[in-house]
């Protein structure tokens, strides 16, 4: 699919491309999403790239206030909370993703088991652009 | 999987220094006292040119305070230098990274007496800044989504209600218990039960002609988000351990030459371990792998089970995190704390004590301090020493301290013995 390394950089480079990668053993067949550049499961370094389709359900979320300084330039701070959450993906794995379209001022409107599609944020151009990988309600 | 020590090892001394928020104090001077406190409780004394090394744990005073290298710095501080300085690096589980390192170094040997301590220096940043500098503890991914502390044990908590029908109401249960002990610990940052503040808002409010609040108990208290304002959902203030600066130690020797130094030393007699994995690669979200490791380590060594300990401290950073350590460690089933919390099984007089000290929530997290800081809280309830806050069972032997680093990465549990 690609000879990219296999590791968070090129992940990263993959979500600034609208993609969800992630990685293969093709000696036990594990599979890892965000990647990892050994199988953790059987210690063989034979991997390959495998785009993950993006849909799956919340299995766990937050509304975070207290905005860390990294997450101020995207705009959000104690007057604008965000949702974090974690996905159950449908063909198996899990990411940790900013929960989008969601109402983070009424956490009681979220729920977990909600099924959710990916989306990508972007922001900046060149050098500069920069990519959270999020998810939306389905 | 059963390790043992070489040879036994025994704490006798501890000592911390006050937990807070200290504009005027840094680290070398808060470890100066809780150095001088230690030596004070060496029953028949420590003379420093004895100690044969340090272990110190610190997690980021790199990032609060701009200043690494800890371990020469604090040896320098004490008067050892030049005997080994060691610095462990857990997150907030450093001090019993320390503990356990020192421990190994006397059971295989090499040494006989040992200092274990800890330090961080967190209140000099804000809130916002403490916040990110605490995420650098967790998995790169985490901080990626934008995950704070509060925002990870936020979403545990909303997996494990889920999962098992908990709510908020039952983490404030938590809390509650742990302000009710810490209004019994003279030492904590937080002295005063939910109550006394909820008490206090309203006597303030009065005495300024202002807008007289009523709550009808402290859970109306802390459903008020004016009182107990939001963080990261459902995690609110009163669910969080304040930010603190604090140091610890810990005098550590060879079981065989304890009693030169007291007649009641604690016996290192169960000693576990464990890693973990982020949220996103986690086996549970509801559990700890790193946890349950460390406890099976722990309790293999010891011969004891779950039942056999008489009261823990646990790493409460957050309120949820109470729940699931009480429960990865065997004292409750899964899914079950939160029931057993509401019946008062984990309050100082209920059948498993639970954070006598007040917990972090109130006792104070100077992250690098608070493994030996639990520890300290161990040695006073198991030599009767704890005063208010003593554990009303007559004949305690066995006390344990459950430590967590970052999100589960690391995870410690110790079992102490007075025999």
């Amino acid at each position: 699919m690609t000879d990219a390394r296999i590791n968070d950089i090129s992940f990263q480079r993959f979500l600034g491309e609208d993609r969800l990668m992630g990685c293969r053993c093709r000696a036990c067949g594990a599979q890892f999403v965000p990647p990892k550049p050994l199988c953790s499961r059987c210690h063989g370094d034979d991997l390959e790239w495998v785009e993950f389709e993006g849909r799956g359900t919340l299995a766990a979320f937050t509304c975070i206030r207290v905005v860390p300084p990294t997450m101020q330039p995207w705009g959000y701070g104690r007057d604008r909370p965000y949702c974090s959450g974690v996905i159950e993906l449908s063909g198996g794995g899990r990411v940790v993703a900013l929960i989008d379209e969601v109402d983070p001022t009424h956490p009681e409107t979220i729920a977990v088991g909600m099924p959710l599609t990916v989306k990508y944020l972007h922001q900046g151009e060149g050098p500069s652009r920069k990519t959270l990988l999020a998810f939306k309600p389905a | 999987m059963k390790r043992q020590l070489g040879r036994g090892v025994a704490v006798v001394g501890v000592g911390k220094s006050p937990f807070g928020m200290f504009a005027d104090r840094d680290s070398k001077d808060l470890f100066a006292e809780a150095f001088t406190r230690m030596r004070a409780s060496v029953d028949r004394g420590i003379d420093p040119k004895d100690i044969e090394a340090l272990y110190l744990g610190n997690f980021s005073n790199d990032f609060f305070v701009r200043q690494s290298h800890w371990g020469p710095l604090t040896s320098d501080v004490i008067g050892i230098v030049p005997r080994a300085a060691t610095r462990t690096e857990g997150a907030c589980a450093s001090s019993s990274q320390a503990f356990r390192e020192g421990v190994l170094a006397i059971a295989s040997g090499f040494y006989d007496i040992v200092l274990v301590g800890g330090l961080e220096d967190m209140s000099k940043r804000t809130t916002e800044e403490v916040a990110e500098g605490l995420a650098l503890a967790a998995s790169p991914y985490e901080i990626s989504a934008g995950f704070t502390f509060p925002g990870v044990f936020g979403a545990i908590a909303t997996a494990y209600f889920a999962r098992y029908g908990a709510n908020r109401e039952h983490l404030m249960n938590v809390t509650i218990k742990s302000h009710d002990n810490a209004k019994l610990n003279p030492e904590a940052q937080f002295n005063v039960s939910v109550r006394d503040l909820m008490e206090a808002k309203i006597a303030g409010a009065q005495k300024k002609g202002k807008p007289v609040p009523h709550w009808d108990d402290e859970k109306a208290f802390l459903r008020d988000p004016a009182a107990n304002p939001p963080i990261a959902w459902p995690m609110h203030l009163f669910d969080c351990c304040p930010i603190s600066d604090g140091a610890a130690c810990a005098l550590l020797v060879a079981e065989e030459i304890a009693r030169s130094f007291t007649d009641t030393p604690l016996h290192v007699v169960g000693l576990g371990q464990g890693s973990g994995r982020g949220l996103h690669a986690a086996d549970e979200l509801t559990s700890f792998e790193a946890n349950r490791y460390a406890a099976k380590e722990a309790y293999a060594m010891s011969g004891l089970t779950p039942e056999d300990i008489q009261f823990a401290e646990v790493h409460d950073c957050f309120s949820i995190a109470e729940l699931i350590h009480i429960e990865d460690l065997g004292f409750f089933k899964p899914g079950q704390a939160y029931k057993a919390v509401e019946q008062g099984a984990t309050r100082l007089d209920g059948p498993m004590p639970i954070n006598t000290s007040g917990g972090l929530k109130c006792k104070g997290h100077p992250v690098g301090a608070t493994g030996i800081g639990q520890i300290c809280e161990v040695w006073a309830q198991l030599r009767g020493t704890a005063g208010a806050r003593q554990v009303p069972k007559p004949d305690l032997h066995f006390g344990a301290a459950q430590n967590l680093g970052g999100t589960g990465g690391t995870c410690t549990f110790t079992i102490l013995e007075r025999r």
